[in-house]
């Protein structure tokens, strides 16, 4: 069996459906993150894949790759100093915790 | 590779590395308003630099110049982006001029502010030129993520971690939806480009309108329309004060650029689609925003719906899609800037010598500071549209193009929404006129006086006198439908 468009795109749609509930039902600060990187990766398999088995003739997708990593990692390194922040505010990095702001 | 187009964000990144480097020069205990000084008068002379870049009108007709490109047709500069860069700009100088003493008194890490300040300022300004999706991503992510930080930037503060980490999570999320919407987009056009999908036939299938569906819900979030508004209030409340005025004033006006872009020229035929659901939208945001911002206790929280609604005014504008609407959105985005610097820097005075921003601590504000006060009354009658404030002439714009257009329900509903808005921003005005305060003078210096006082005559400027700006708005729209 070869590995076509429609395994890679199942990969992702399941991958980014993980990571969605990952970052809405998980409470902990570190696993919403975990789930938010799961969904970047999943568009990243989307635009290798596109780019490679769909007729185009540039690298468009694949240079999208690395411009979403990049800003991935950027975004994730700024939520963990947030986390850090925040454990040391409240010593704790539950979301539900985060409630002083009411209105 | 044509350097002169992107002219505007070398200068706007060198002046970024400046402050990074400044604030290591300069000794550890001096203070850092210095480097915001400098900031402001380069800004300022861009700004008016910038108005020998617009292509003339006559150019633009007879079809010898309409824009500059950079890589290709990645970036484009035209009188459209020039115009919003021209407005980020002058967001950005009020925010630093009402924001300097702020910053010096409450932030641990001052010059990082206004390093941070200029990429943000720098995002908007890609935001504004995008031309293809990965330069529209790179733009609003560069934007994005100096915001997450700033929001954050007040460590003595509990809520302003809670607000960064809120405004993270939700901003990742609706990033990852967008990215996911766009490489759907890309797999069924092969392009990222506007302008090609916008003559590409493959974009009306299944996974096309899946990922430009998706893609609308990722500018949905970042302009905080409702329903997905949940994380403005409590990031608007969080955040130091002038960062909110930079949220409500630059990062919407960004949005609002980049989504009229992506909807006229990469979708402007699923955008027939979209502009009843554009429509619907901008009502609810009006209406909720409006009967929320009510019941606030919180002048910034009550702000935040404020924005919301103020959103809604102007997707009044893109719903009727055509170049009345446009202009209007544009002239409406202006003056909504100086009205907003108007009550943010009364706000900013006040959290900064009273130690809070709800209602009580704007008590009596009228005493101890006249000028102030007075400033914010106009300010938020120029937001509820109450003539010769400029808001009423930006509301005059956006209603009559979208009535000319056949949605009278819409105008109509702006209209009731707008007298209702009259009553909380009066409530402001009540607080600070009518109750007692502790009479305690506050300190003002020159460059928040400054900046009050010029949004307040830009305010009523624009109102009595329309014409220079609509002008100039005109010339936008007219080239971006060419």
């Amino acid at each position: 069996m070869s590995v076509g468009l429609g395994h890679c795109l199942l990969l992702a749609a399941m991958l980014f459906a993980i990571g969605l509930y990952g970052a809405l039902a998980k409470r902990n600060i570190i696993a919403i993150l975990m789930g938010i990187e799961l969904m970047l990766n999943a568009v990243n398999i989307n635009f290798v894949a596109f780019n490679r088995f769909t007729p185009v003739s540039d690298l468009t997708g694949q240079l999208m790759t690395v411009f979403a990593i990049t800003v991935g990692v950027a975004e994730v390194a700024i939520g963990v100093a947030l986390a850090y922040r925040i454990y040391n505010d409240r010593l704790t990095i539950n979301v539900d915790e985060l409630d002083n702001m009411k209105g | 590779m044509n350097f002169e187009a992107i002219s505007t964000e070398i200068f706007i990144l060198v002046l970024s590395l400046f402050a990074i480097v400044m604030d290591l020069v300069l000794p550890k205990n001096e203070s850092r308003k210095s480097i915001g000084g400098v900031l402001v008068f380069a800004l300022t002379g861009w700004v008016l630099y910038m108005f020998s870049m617009y292509v003339p009108e006559a150019a633009v007709a007879d079809g010898s110049a309409t824009a500059r490109y950079f890589m290709d047709m990645m970036y484009i500069v035209d009188n459209y982006s020039l115009f919003f860069k021209q407005l980020f700009m002058v967001a950005t100088v009020f925010t630093l001029l009402f924001s300097m003493d702020y910053m010096q008194t409450v932030l641990r890490y001052k010059g990082e502010f206004y390093a941070l300040l200029m990429t943000a300022l720098l995002g908007m300004c890609v935001l504004a030129s995008a031309n293809d999706f990965l330069t529209a991503f790179i733009g609003l992510e560069l934007m994005t993520i100096s915001f997450y930080i700033l929001v954050g930037a007040r460590i003595s503060s509990v809520n302003s971690s809670e607000a960064a980490v809120k405004y993270l999570v939700v901003g990742s999320v609706s990033t990852a939806i967008m990215l996911y919407g766009i490489s759907l987009v890309y797999g069924s056009t092969g392009t990222v480009q506007f302008y090609e999908m916008f003559r590409n036939q493959h974009l009306f299938t299944a996974a096309g309108l899946a990922g430009a569906t998706m893609i609308m819900i990722g500018f949905f979030f970042k302009l905080s329309v409702i329903p997905f508004h949940m994380w403005a209030p409590d990031v608007y409340q969080g955040a130091p004060t002038p960062i909110t005025a930079m949220l409500a004033m630059g990062s919407k006006a960004a949005g609002i650029a980049v989504l009229m872009r992506v909807l006229y020229v990469a979708f402007p035929l699923i955008g027939f689609y979209w502009l009843p659901i554009l429509a619907v939208l901008s009502a609810v945001c009006m209406i909720g925003g409006n009967v929320m911002a009510i019941r606030q206790n919180d002048v910034k929280r009550m702000l935040a719906y404020s924005s919301i609604a103020q959103a809604g005014y102007m997707m009044v504008g893109m719903v009727s899609a055509d170049y009345p609407g446009m202009k209007a959105v544009m002239f409406y985005g202006m003056l909504y800037v100086f009205a907003n610097v108007g009550a943010f820097t009364a706000l900013s005075v006040v959290e900064q010598q009273r130690g809070g921003s709800d209602y009580k601590s704007l008590a009596g504000l009228a005493k101890s500071a006249p000028v102030l006060a007075a400033v914010m009354t106009i300010s938020l009658l120029s937001m509820a549209g109450i003539p010769p404030t400029a808001g009423f002439a930006g509301k005059l714009y956006l209603f009559t193009a979208v009535v000319n257009q056949g949605y009278l329900w819409l105008a109509f509903v702006g209209f009731i929404m707008s007298m209702i808005s009259v009553y909380y921003y009066l409530q402001v005005a009540k607080a600070m006129y009518l109750n007692e305060g502790d009479g305690k003078e506050l300190h003002i210096s020159g460059a928040v006086r400054a900046a009050a006082v010029l949004s307040v005559i830009a305010t009523i400027l624009f109102g009595v006198w329309p014409e220079k700006l609509a002008e100039l708005t005109n010339l936008a729209a007219y080239t971006f439908l060419q």
